[in-house]
């Protein structure tokens, strides 16, 4: 009975070590939080630590006043479904085809594949080309070049490769064609896995930055990550945004409400989707993959 | 007859094309993402041979052997971004690498469902933002007007500005990237976990083994093949995302470039900013290719070597 006690001791400690580690984690957004609804008057004297001092919605105002930030919050809509949609449309086809062990070629093509994830041509060649496709200033430049994410091809690759060849084969006794059992039969019973990569790359879509950084200098097509590089990390009082304009201080402090309303604007749909990622994906998907 | 079998041969595959015709055009749309994406920017590689012109273009650029990589060793910011590459990378696999697993193993201890899920979530959030975030957050909280440095003075501590300074920059990126990534990367580690019988663990209290001797001998051999698999790919990328490329760009600045600047945010600079020749960069992204392509498949052959399945 003593053994038992003592075992109790040790994960309670553990909860409490994990628990700390829970809370400094949390905390930065928790930060964010109240300080992007605190008045720019009180940010100014006071730093608030677990509560806003004075509750002001003046942040969120300047942010959703500004046409810069909507058109970015478009654009980055418009990237991510697009987006999203290519990389599903080219991920399923693709792990569907190359799990049929009896396709002439899969193995080089699965080599090939694989190879691209050992070895790139670099920065400057992968600039060339996607600008000589005529992929500069277009909304394009941030939906093709990140068409496919061959780790999640691999993955996905291996999941239909274990599924049972008996439900392939009753459908074809049916007379179904290859599209037909992908989209009928074998990806509503994968429903789970495949919304967790659905989720997994609305994540990355939505994060996007680098491509617009590289391909992009059009205010108008700019995502809303890159929006956000300006105001908090390039902040310079040359770039006259509304939100400068309304708060008009020169004061960094100033900007902060807005900065982090800006933050707070960019993070809720995550958080919104987050739950759902939380639920597909405890299912083990992982372990699966990596054993094979 | 040999030109019979030849005859054969291509029947033979020109039917088994047409059997799966359909499959073949499923998958030609991501064969041709590939090409396009993956393999053409291969192609461009010859730049690193050439001395690039940009009215040229890259198949008249003048051929120049290897005098870029020739300039390449002479170049004290490339060497300096080479050093800071590898210590970077360095400092993670040794403070960030094992971080997951014992984050792994205190949560598989932890016999409440619902107290794991939740801090499972929470330390899983900060994965899934951006660095573009992460870095406005973190600017903001350790700037001179900060939180940390309120607290600081409130205590009657001296304030710290670690992003500008040299000593504690790559401190930062190592503590903020596993604040970033232990809940995600802790996952996989996990899921190695829940796969192991507990009637070992029982039999072995029962032979009176305490905790840490059952974790050496039946928690340990468990995840020694995720463990091996993990370190392949941490080795494999020393040379790129060994420091988060994404997190070093949106942290660095000026003053900590001799600390800060690795290859990748060096050849960005030097082809954008700078404006270096394009010819030059390549090269130096060339070189860093194939040592990474290296160092994979050397880790990958040790770890097979040692008993455990490989990547490859």
């Amino acid at each position: 009975m003593k053994k038992k006690r003592t075992y109790n001791l040790s994960e309670k400690i553990i909860v409490v070590i994990i628990a700390v580690l829970c809370l400094i984690i949390i905390y930065p957004f928790y930060y964010v939080l109240i300080v992007s609804f605190s008045s720019v008057k009180a940010l100014n004297t006071h730093v608030p630590y677990l509560l806003p001092y004075t509750i002001d919605l003046e942040g969120y105002k300047a942010v959703f006043q500004d046409k810069h930030m909507l058109s970015s919050l478009c654009n980055s809509i418009i990237v991510t479904v697009v987006g999203v949609a290519l990389n599903m449309l080219l991920s399923l086809m693709g792990a569907y085809v190359l799990s049929k062990k009896t396709l002439m070629g899969r193995k080089l093509f699965l080599s090939l594949i694989i190879f691209t994830m050992l070895f790139n041509g670099g920065l400057v060649p992968y600039y060339l080309v996607v600008t000589r496709l005529g992929l500069k200033n277009v909304i394009w430049s941030m939906i093709l070049p990140t068409g496919i994410n061959t780790f999640y091809l691999i993955i996905m690759k291996n999941y239909f490769a274990s599924l049972p060849q008996s439900l392939e084969e009753s459908a074809k006794i049916d007379g179904a064609n290859d599209i037909v059992i992908l989209t009928k039969i074998i990806i509503p019973i994968s429903m789970p896995f495949v919304a967790t990569f659905f989720l997994f790359y609305a994540v990355e879509r939505w994060n996007e930055w680098w491509n617009a950084m590289l391909f992009i200098n059009k205010k108008s097509l700019m995502p809303l990550q890159i929006n956000l590089r300006e105001i908090l990390i390039n902040y310079s009082p040359q770039l006259a945004t509304q939100a400068q304009l309304i708060i008009s201080s020169n004061q960094k402090s100033n900007m902060q409400a807005v900065q982090m309303a800006s933050i707070v604007v960019a993070t809720v749909p995550i958080i919104c989707v987050y739950p759902f990622i939380q639920k597909h994906f405890v299912k083990g998907v992982m372990v699966g993959s990596i054993k094979e | 007859m040999k030109k019979k079998n030849k005859k054969n041969t291509v029947i033979y595959i020109l039917e088994r094309i047409n059997k799966d015709k359909l499959l073949y055009a499923m998958l030609l749309p991501v064969l041709i993402w590939y090409l396009i994406f993956c393999y053409m920017p291969m192609g461009g590689l010859s730049l690193a041979f050439k001395n690039y012109k940009f009215n040229m273009g890259l198949w008249k650029s003048p051929f120049i052997g290897f005098t870029h990589f020739k300039t390449m060793f002479a170049d004290y910011d490339f060497w300096r971004a080479f050093k800071n590459t590898i210590i970077f990378s360095l400092g993670k696999l040794v403070l960030h690498f094992p971080t997951p697993i014992i984050l792994a193993i205190l949560l598989n201890e932890i016999t409440r469902m619902r107290t794991k899920k939740v801090f499972q979530t929470v330390l899983t959030f900060p994965h899934f933002i951006s660095w573009v975030v992460l870095s406005g957050i973190l600017i903001n909280m350790f700037g001179s007007t900060g939180i940390i440095n309120n607290i600081l003075q409130a205590m009657g501590l001296r304030t710290v500005s670690p992003l500008m300074s040299k000593s504690s920059f790559r401190p930062f990126i190592w503590i903020s990237n596993i604040w970033k990534e232990v809940g995600w990367d802790s996952i996989i580690y996990l899921a190695a976990l829940a796969g192991i019988d507990p009637t070992l663990y029982e039999a072995a209290s029962i032979d009176g083994a305490n905790k840490f001797q059952s974790t050496i001998h039946i928690t340990w051999p468990s995840i020694r093949g995720t463990v091996a698999i993990m370190l392949i790919l941490a080795v494999g990328s020393i040379m790129s995302s060994g420091a988060s490329f994404d997190q070093v760009f949106n942290l660095y600045s000026a003053p900590v470039y001799s600390v800060a600047d690795t290859i990748d945010t060096y050849v960005y600079r030097a082809s954008f900013t700078v404006g270096l020749n394009f010819g030059y960069t390549t090269a130096i992204g060339f070189l860093k290719s194939i040592i990474n392509m290296v160092l994979i498949v050397v880790a990958n052959k040790t770890v097979k070597a040692m008993g455990e399945d490989g990547l490859l």
